[in-house]
């Protein structure tokens, strides 16, 4: 039970979206760009969020692309979880998104709602930081393209009125050697203590992680650790957990020691799995 | 406009009711169609007892807006009354308390038409969907896979 | 509106904005209130002065619907002082801990609750039997363990819910999701002095209870908040969140276990000492403390049993029952002393067991001296755990470097503490087609009493079950009183009742078949709906013919409706001494073995389930499908509980885990191969022999569980959940 009322828009273009959240900005209606709206909805009834005006994106085609063109996989932001993983483009997405929430839910939850998610996992957004993908987002300014890391780093980086439309990701990356692995406190329900998606490119492994931190990263000095060559798989992993660049959370889901046991053990077995495969 | 009048299809009939925009289909299907298959077991995504299928698609009625389902074909467990699926969980014993069980059958006839095929990983990944407190989850899967095997 | 403090007091609470709002009927505080609680009256029904719990009912708004109601809540302005919280019941029985309640002593209570005033015990239960100074005389060895275990909650996927109605002249209608609307028609003439007439309270199905719905208290919300909006129908539903931390949870303990043996592994004597979480209000808490006491060894025959059981308050949500109330509990601490024992005595385990397992003609700690009927046969539960754990391979065994396959076991046995008095009560109605109704005031929470009590009036009337028709739902005013449906009595009580009204309608039937008939009673028997004379099974009367009397071909009647009635009490049960706890504190203990096997990973310290298994002494298995549900129903939770299940307090005593996100019950996937095997020593009184089996199947999971991780990682586990974390700081601690 939502205690408040908002209204409600879907409009069919980006400009429609960008006009409309001037106009109810103005009229200082707090509004928010709504996706999938499940996290929208649960904070709502717990008063932890308030709006007067919602803007639906899934009725703007730019924001449902799933599709490759050329070399480029586009991914719109407000695409349900499931329907990516059905269309299966992108395999280190496909596995990373399977271990969000749940499956029904997955028909619900939206890439763009995930990543621009207040909670501290987004997890969909780590097969991008690995992939080096552009980021399109609209605004008073029009469409702009930029760089994952640019668009992405501890926090989402948009402006007033800007929404995020859609994921662009090199074909290349899409066939990379890939690997995650997600933990719990216990088993295979809940949030995770730790979520670790790797990729190869040139034959390095990328490593970005979920649950570790406030907000899920990638670290090139972790990787660098993990990537040094003739040093055994037991020191390459506790190199890379003594780099961790950020603070490491202690919540209910696990304390900030026992993650660092649990990642250097994790990493092991991603540097052995990855050691293993091939380009498939 | 913080509400309005909107059109709804729920099993196979026809619904005008005034909504708010902020009601969730859940709150709307319950207080105002007269079906209440759909169970409100948190409001909040985790339990799965208020799933419905919209478009041919498993779906927590609490996560979603009335305003999104409006135009779409929604079905609850009153639409699947009689169904195999239905008749497998009493015959196999699926349920005790039964408030999990409408969820259940929701997920189940989904998964049943849109993967006839389902393997075992495929099943575990939907129905981790919903929570079922009462049985130990071994009568569902049953009841599953019987209904599974006549569609092979 | 709940209170988001643990302890604090209330300085003010301002309803007049809430109030300004259209639509808003009344905002009810605890102002005025009388206090409530079963066994002792320390509650107030909404908080006043101070908050206890968080999560505690600080104001309740009633509104024309529920987003007014909410949009109200929201301005609700209380302001609250923080007072130092309490959160286990060890710091809480300290020198100089803060008081949860300053007036223990002073509060109304029944007979056989022993608050020690001055301090945050709410009531202490004894048992003494025999000696220990001289059970520890004739020993070898001892062990001494302490056991923790946090609080849970029940979780049905039903949350609390109720509506109240008070009509003009005074009576109220109550229509609650509750396992004892019998309860609640008393609760609410002993709090509110409502003529007990005047209560009419209905239960529909309910989804889902374990014990949680066997307190009372949505309903005194909705009542009181009829009462505020002038007698207007009030519905209150509780949500999820609220349903875990507002009403009453699944307690946790504290436990200090000791135990001495001969060398050959006889036990000798136990001290025990169980601290019952009561949280903020003892409710339900005092009789689990008592429940604890009275089975406090488990099921083993010891001459000299010494046990402290105190209920403590603490400033956490207060208990109801939860299945197998108070035994799990007791079982993983005491189970795991057991296996403690074991290791120092250099012996199996599951022989130590067996050897002290309690047989016919020895005594329980409450000194009552058990036969075949009343405490079933553990020993033989015993052997077939054995086969089937395949306990001859042994407990641990490594498949490679990281993974070993190890197996626990334990034992359980319960017995029912419930009132001396307890009855229970059944009618038997026709159809005119002669199909007949059954109504018992067994609510049906989904362990399928009711289907088994239409089997024992179908095998009592010899008539197909498909021609009875059960009453589901309950009202207190044309319904029988079930005392309430807990503790596994559904098919014993009920059970009973429903057989002594089928009997009686027989014996009406019969009555007037041998008018119409000519042959004496004793010569006419019952079958297929008809009542015939033995020796011409081909003349007789159909039941439709007789049900509403006999008419002859010229219009003389005779007989009239049959309404067949029956009743049961339980026999010869005591209250306990309170000073040594002797007594017949319930009418049988059922016993059983469970067993777990797990994969466990050395390098991570995670498991996995590979199965779990159980042997009850089921006395008679009535439905075979229904009984192996109900025990895989129980082992799941049983499982998820000892795996998994607690609440997480912060330093405030906040619980952060208040949703199904993050208080996690078991999922599909989770799930594990479930093994059920029936030992049948027949319960006497019981129908056909059955013993209850709704909640024995979750009673030693825990335990048993402990018991395989102790082993894996050659460490005494003593605390719940079993996380892996938790295993991980404990190998940490030993490095
Ligand atoms: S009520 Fe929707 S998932 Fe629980
Ligand atoms: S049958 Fe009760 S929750 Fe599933």
């Amino acid at each position: 039970m939502i205690p408040f009322d908002f209204e409600y828009y879907k409009p069919s273009s980006i400009s429609e979206a960008v006009e409309l959240h001037r106009q109810l900005d103005e009229a200082g209606k707090k509004p928010v760009y709504y996706s999938g709206g499940t996290e929208i909805i649960t904070l709502s009834r717990l008063n932890l969020f308030y709006t007067e005006a919602v803007i639906d994106i899934k009725g703007i085609p730019e924001c449902c692309l799933c599709e490759k063109e050329g070399t480029r996989l586009h991914l719109g932001a407000g695409l349900p979880l499931a329907e990516i993983e059905r269309a299966d483009y992108f395999p280190l997405l496909t596995v990373t998104s399977k271990d969000i929430a749940d499956n029904t839910a997955r028909m619900k939850i939206t890439l763009g709602g995930n990543v621009c998610s207040e909670l501290i996992y987004r997890e969909a957004i780590l097969p991008f930081l690995l992939s080096d993908s552009q980021v399109v987002t609209a605004g008073a300014s029009g469409e702009v393209s930029r760089p994952v890391n640019e668009f992405f780093n501890k926090e989402i980086v948009l402006e007033k009125g800007e929404f995020l439309v859609r994921f662009i990701t090199e074909e290349r990356f899409l066939r990379a050697p890939y690997f995650h692995t997600k933990r719990r406190k216990q088993w295979n329900t809940g949030y995770p203590l730790i979520t670790v998606a790797a990729l190869q490119e040139e034959g390095k492994t990328r490593t970005a992680y979920s649950g570790l931190s406030p907000f899920p990263f990638r670290s090139r000095i972790m990787e660098e650790s993990l990537n040094r060559d003739n040093t055994p798989l037991r020191r390459k992993a506790e190199q890379a957990v003594n780099n961790i660049p950020h603070e490491i959370i202690s919540d209910s889901e696990g304390s900030a020691e026992y993650r660092k046991f649990v990642l250097k053990n994790v990493l092991m077995d991603v540097m052995t799995r990855m050691g293993r495969r091939g380009p498939e | 406009m913080t509400g309005r009048a909107a059109h709804f299809h729920i099993n196979g009939e026809e619904y005008n009711i005034y909504i708010r925009n902020a009601d969730t289909l859940l709150y709307v299907i319950r207080g105002k169609t007269g079906f209440t298959g759909a169970k409100p077991g948190c409001l909040n995504g985790d339990c799965g007892a208020c799933t419905v299928i919209v478009n041919g698609w498993p779906v927590k009625s609490c996560l979603m807006l009335a305003v999104e389902a409006e135009g779409e074909e929604i079905i609850t467990a009153e639409g699947l009354h009689g169904s195999e699926i239905q008749k497998a969980f009493v015959k196999y014993f699926a349920f005790q308390c039964g408030y999990c069980t409408p969820g259940y059958i929701m997920n189940c006839q989904t998964l049943i038409t849109q993967y006839p095929e389902a393997d075992r990983n495929k099943i575990k990944e939907w129905l981790d969907s919903n929570i079922c407190r009462c049985t130990s989850y071994e009568e569902i899967e049953q009841a599953l896979y019987s209904v599974l095997r006549q569609h092979r | 509106m709940l209170s988001k403090f643990a302890h604090a007091e209330i300085d003010s609470i301002s309803t007049d904005r809430a109030m300004k709002i259209p639509g808003v009927r009344g905002v009810l505080t605890g102002e005025g209130l009388p206090l409530t609680g079963e066994e002792m009256k320390d509650r107030p029904p909404v908080a006043w002065g101070k908050v206890r719990y968080h999560g505690e009912v600080t104001a309740v708004v009633i509104a024309d619907d529920p987003v007014t109601a909410a949009k109200a809540a929201n301005l609700v302005e209380i302001n609250y002082k923080p007072l130092p919280v309490v959160q286990t019941p060890s710091e809480a029985v300290k020198e100089n801990a803060p008081l949860v309640h300053e007036n223990t002593g002073i509060y109304e209570k029944d007979e056989g609750v022993n608050p020690i005033p001055g301090t945050n015990i709410a009531s202490h239960t004894k048992i003494r039997k025999g000696s220990i100074q001289r059970g520890r005389e004739e020993s070898e060895v001892t062990i001494e363990e302490s056991f923790f275990i946090p609080p849970s909650d029940h979780a049905a996927m039903e949350t609390r819910s109720a509506a109240a109605e008070v009509k003009p002249d005074g009576k109220v209608i109550i229509t609650t999701s509750s396992q004892a609307p019998f309860m609640v028609k008393k609760l609410m003439n002993s709090y509110f002095g409502i003529e007990l007439g005047k209560v009419v309270v209905h239960t529909p199905l309910v989804g889902g209870g374990y014990g949680g719905k066997a307190s009372v208290q949505q309903e005194i919300l909705a009542y009181l908040a009829s009462m505020k909006a002038g007698g207007r129908p009030v519905k209150i539903v509780y949500p999820r969140e609220a349903d875990l931390i507002t009403a009453p949870c699944h307690m946790g303990m504290e436990a200090t276990i000791k135990l001495w043996a001969t060398r050959d592994g006889k036990l000798k004597a136990a001290e025990i000492q169980y601290l019952v979480e009561a949280g903020a209000y003892s409710d339900k808490a005092i009789h689990l403390t008592r429940a604890a006491a009275i089975d406090c060894t488990g099921p083993y025959f010891i001459e000299n049993v010494w046990c402290d059981s105190y209920c403590v308050y603490t400033n956490h949500p207060y208990p109801a029952p939860y299945r197998g109330f108070s035994h799990s509990e007791v079982h993983f601490c005491f189970e795991r002393a057991m296996d403690i024992l074991a290791g120092k005595l250099n012996m199996d385990p599951l022989e130590l067991r067996f050897r002290n397992a309690i047989r016919p003609g020895q005594t329980t700690p409450t000194q009552y001296k058990v036969n075949r009927s009343t405490v079933g046969d553990l020993p033989e539960c015993i052997r077939r755990l054995k086969k089937l754990i395949r306990w001859e391979e042994g407990a641990v065994v490594r498949i490679n470097e990281r993974q070993l396959k190890v197996k626990g076991i334990s034992c359980l046995w319960k017995n029912s503490t419930i009132p001396p008095d307890s009855t229970s009560g059944a009618i038997i109605t026709f159809n005119e087609d002669g199909t007949a109704n059954l109504i018992s005031g067994v609510v049906e929470i989904g362990t399928g009493t009711k289907t088994v009590l239409a089997q024992i009036v179908a095998e009592t009337l010899k008539m197909d079950i498909n021609n009875i028709f059960v009453r589901m739902e309950i009202d207190t005013q044309t319904t029988p009183e079930h005392w309430k449906t807990v503790a596994s009595r559904g098919t014993l009580m009920g059970g009973r009742a429903a057989m002594a009204a089928a009997e009686d309608a027989a014996r009406q039937l019969k009555a007037i078949a041998s008018c119409v008939l000519r042959a004496r009673i004793e010569d006419l028997d019952i079958a297929d709906s008809r009542v015939f004379i033995r020796e011409e099974p081909d003349k007789g009367l159909h039941f439709k013919d007789i049900a509403y009397g006999y008419t002859f071909p010229n219009g003389n009647s005779i007989g009239g409706q049959i309404i067949g009635r029956g009743n049961y009490i339980l026999r010869n049960l005591t209250h306990i001494d309170k000073e040594t706890g002797k007594g017949k504190p319930g009418p049988e203990w059922a016993v059983g073995a469970q067993g777990v096997e797990i994969q466990f990973d050395c390098r991570d310290y995670t498991y996995k389930l590979i199965r779990a298994i159980s042997v009850l002494d089921a006395g008679k298995v009535l439905n075979w499908k229904a009984a192996r549900g109900q025990v895989t129903g129980a082992m799941s939770m049983g499982l998820a509980f000892a795996g998994r299940e607690a609440f997480i307090f912060d330093k405030e005593g906040r619980i952060m885990n208040p949703q199904l996100r993050t208080y996690r019950p078991l999922h599909f996937s989770e799930k594990t191969e479930y093994i059920v095997d029936f030992v049948e020593t027949p319960h006497v009184d019981a129908p056909f022999g059955a013993r209850g089996l709704g909640e024995q199947g979750l009673i030693s999971l825990p335990a048993a569980l402990g018991n395989a991780i102790s082993a894996a990682i050659e460490l005494q586990v003593t605390s719940l959940p079993l996380t892996p974390e938790t295993i991980w700081r404990m190998k940490e601690a030993e490095r």
